[in-house]
């Protein structure tokens, strides 16, 4: 039980998704909260990717598959087979890679779901702060420099939703909260204004 | 004090294992006889299942960790010991010497019983698949009836694939670090030129070099300094050594200019003249290297190959290792991934090439460690179901 309050609240909501029993993939597992949370409570299989040396020790040291590798790299294509797993999971990092596009692709070629969270650069404070001040953002969801973030391929849930329509990818579910997690009315109503973060759980159009 | 001499596993003494039944060998020969000399370091539990089976590499041997005769640390020592990532506290380590192998295995060197003459090169090449045979029945001797796990680097990472895929109920983990599946066409031209190199040697008497009381120096120096080079990287030597001369002004003759050419001369000469090292296990092992393809009994599929496997796999690689890339641990990950296995896989960056999996290194402790604890784990389940039944 401990375990479970002790789990972020984005991870909480993920796990609301997921079919007990079934084969995950984590893409940027990190130190392996969610694969462990999701094995424990859900008897899922699979494994966790992350490039980071400590956090690698980490999820090994909670007893998972950890595969290190680089998302940037072709790995994924190279090491799984097309519908290896129920879900492709990836939390906070569609922004931060080469191609995002490609990136999808190749979550799509290998699992039958995608499961994605990354931050709304559409959210009012940051249209505010481009529209007023004329300075690239900073918030407490992205608290970096223009100079020096990580998030270098940053987009809207407009942006993201588009870029699924261009490639034929179906939006099966999607929930929009603030950094806190939480949803309220208004974001349900304008979530490209007032969401500063988006779960999304995707797959390929069946035609 | 006190404390720092637990912490050690002191003078270690070598055993030996001789076994009466006869090996066929893959090369088609019959060993009918043969002993296994052997290192063991902790304690083994009563229900035997803390036991750990360390595999060496080309010129290692079963010292791997502890202090020999001469105060000599083993090869591994800073790897396995009480405290240390293999923890001796927890586990019974064993590493035995490779037959054909000249640190008092059975091998080229020892007497033949039949003859009452040293084998020289009448000792039959062996390979992987025979060195795993000879280690099962190290296992048995010991009365282990799984290892909890087995682990190597380099060629001892090849033996532990084999082992994973002969013997798939006799281990419950594999570690296989800076290994390949099978050895690319440069690998072999390496240990081809390490042979001639020894072969071509006026000393080394068509292998009869014990009978005729030399020893081929020049050739085992000139195996050693290929073979040196190619467990360095670009990288490393390039900042130990850059061109770094001997001599202010340069002197436009053949003696030793650069820095980098003492070192390695330094290095073949030790291995020749300090390490006794037999040529014939030299040559014998790396032919064990290039025969080494499991794969080749599964249509060269590695993926049908360790779909025979069931243990359990941490793969290591390190960045600048070009003799066994990370490449290929992928290809091993890849096949591994293809059966659904359990598998974990670190690439550990390192500037020390192929050497860097007996060098320390916190990344790499890191993994090593929390995956023994893994082991451990699996081992204290073992041991307290077995417990219960009772």
């Amino acid at each position: 039980m401990s375990e479970i309050t002790q789990l972020t609240p984005e991870f909480k909501l993920i796990s609301e998704w997921i079919t007990p029993n079934s084969r995950v993939l984590d893409l940027g597992c990190g130190d392996g909260q969610l694969l462990k949370h999701l094995i424990d409570t859900y008897g899922v299989t699979g494994y966790g990717m992350e490039i980071d040396p400590d956090k690698n020790i980490q999820a090994m040291q909670k007893g998972l598959n950890v595969i290190q590798s680089n998302l940037n790299s072709h790995d994924l294509a190279d090491y799984f087979d097309e519908n290896s797993f129920d879900y492709v999971i990836m939390t906070q990092a569609l922004q931060v890679v080469g191609r995002p596009d490609q990136l999808l692709e190749d979550m799509l070629a290998i699992g039958k779901q995608i499961i994605i969270t990354f931050p709304n650069f559409g959210h009012w404070r940051n249209r505010a702060q481009l529209l007023l001040k004329g300075r690239m953002p900073k918030t407490d969801t992205l608290p970096y420099q223009w100079f020096d973030t990580p998030n270098i391929h940053m987009c809207t849930f407009n942006d993201f939703e588009d870029l699924c329509e261009e490639k034929n990818i179906e939006v099966v579910a999607r929930t929009v909260v603030n950094a806190e997690h939480r949803s309220s009315f208004g974001m349900r109503i304008a979530p490209n204004w007032l969401g500063e973060v988006a779960l999304y759980k995707v797959q390929k159009k069946s035609s | 004090m006190t404390e720092n001499k637990t912490k050690t596993l002191g003078v270690i003494t070598p055993q030996v294992m001789h076994i009466e039944s006869p090996l066929s060998l893959s090369g088609g020969s019959v060993l009918p006889r043969y002993d296994l000399t052997y290192e063991t370091y902790g304690e083994l539990n009563a229900e035997a299942t803390n036991a750990i089976l360390i595999c060496h590499a080309l010129s290692g041997d079963h010292h791997v960790a502890g202090l020999d005769a001469d105060n000599k640390a083993g090869w591994w020592d800073g790897y396995i010991g009480p405290g240390k990532p293999i923890d001796t506290d927890q586990f019974f380590v064993v590493c035995s010497n490779n037959l054909g192998g000249c640190r008092g295995s059975t091998g080229p060197s020892t007497l033949n019983p039949e003859t009452g003459k040293v084998y020289g090169p009448d000792f039959p090449i062996v390979t992987c698949r025979d060195w795993v045979n000879s280690q099962n029945e190290l296992r048995k001797h010991l009365g282990i009836e799984q290892w909890a796990a087995l682990v190597g680097g380099s060629m001892g990472g090849m033996q532990v694939l084999q082992w994973a895929i002969d013997y798939p109920d006799k281990l419950r983990h594999a570690l296989v670090i800076a290994a390949a599946p099978k050895l690319s066409a440069q690998n072999i031209a390496f240990n081809e030129v390490a042979r001639r190199a020894i072969m071509t040697d006026p000393d080394f008497n068509e292998g009869r070099f014990i009978e005729h009381n030399t020893t081929p120096k020049q050739g085992l120096a000139q195996a050693r300094m290929l073979g040196h080079l190619t467990y360095l990287s670009d990288d490393m030597m390039g900042s130990k050594f850059g061109r770094e001369r001997r001599k202010e002004d340069l002197q436009y003759n053949y003696d030793v200019e650069f820095q980098v050419e003492s070192y390695l001369r330094y290095q073949g000469e030790k291995f020749a003249t300090k390490q006794n090292f037999d040529a014939n296990t030299y040559l014998l092992m790396t032919k064990a290297l290039d025969y080494f393809d499991p794969a080749s009994e599964f249509d060269h599929d590695l993926s049908k190959t360790l779909a025979q496997a069931t243990a359990k796999f941490l793969v290591v690689s390190f960045t600048t290792d070009w003799r066994f890339a990370p490449a290929r641990s992928h290809e091993i990950v890849k096949a591994l991934l293809d059966n659904d296995a359990d598998v974990s896989y670190a690439e550990i960056t390192s500037e020390h090439g192929h050497d860097a999996f007996l060098l320390p290194n916190d990344h790499y402790k890191g993994v090593f460690t929390a995956y023994m604890q893994r082991v451990l784990q699996d081992s204290l389940a073992i041991e307290s179901t077995s417990e219960s039944a009772q």
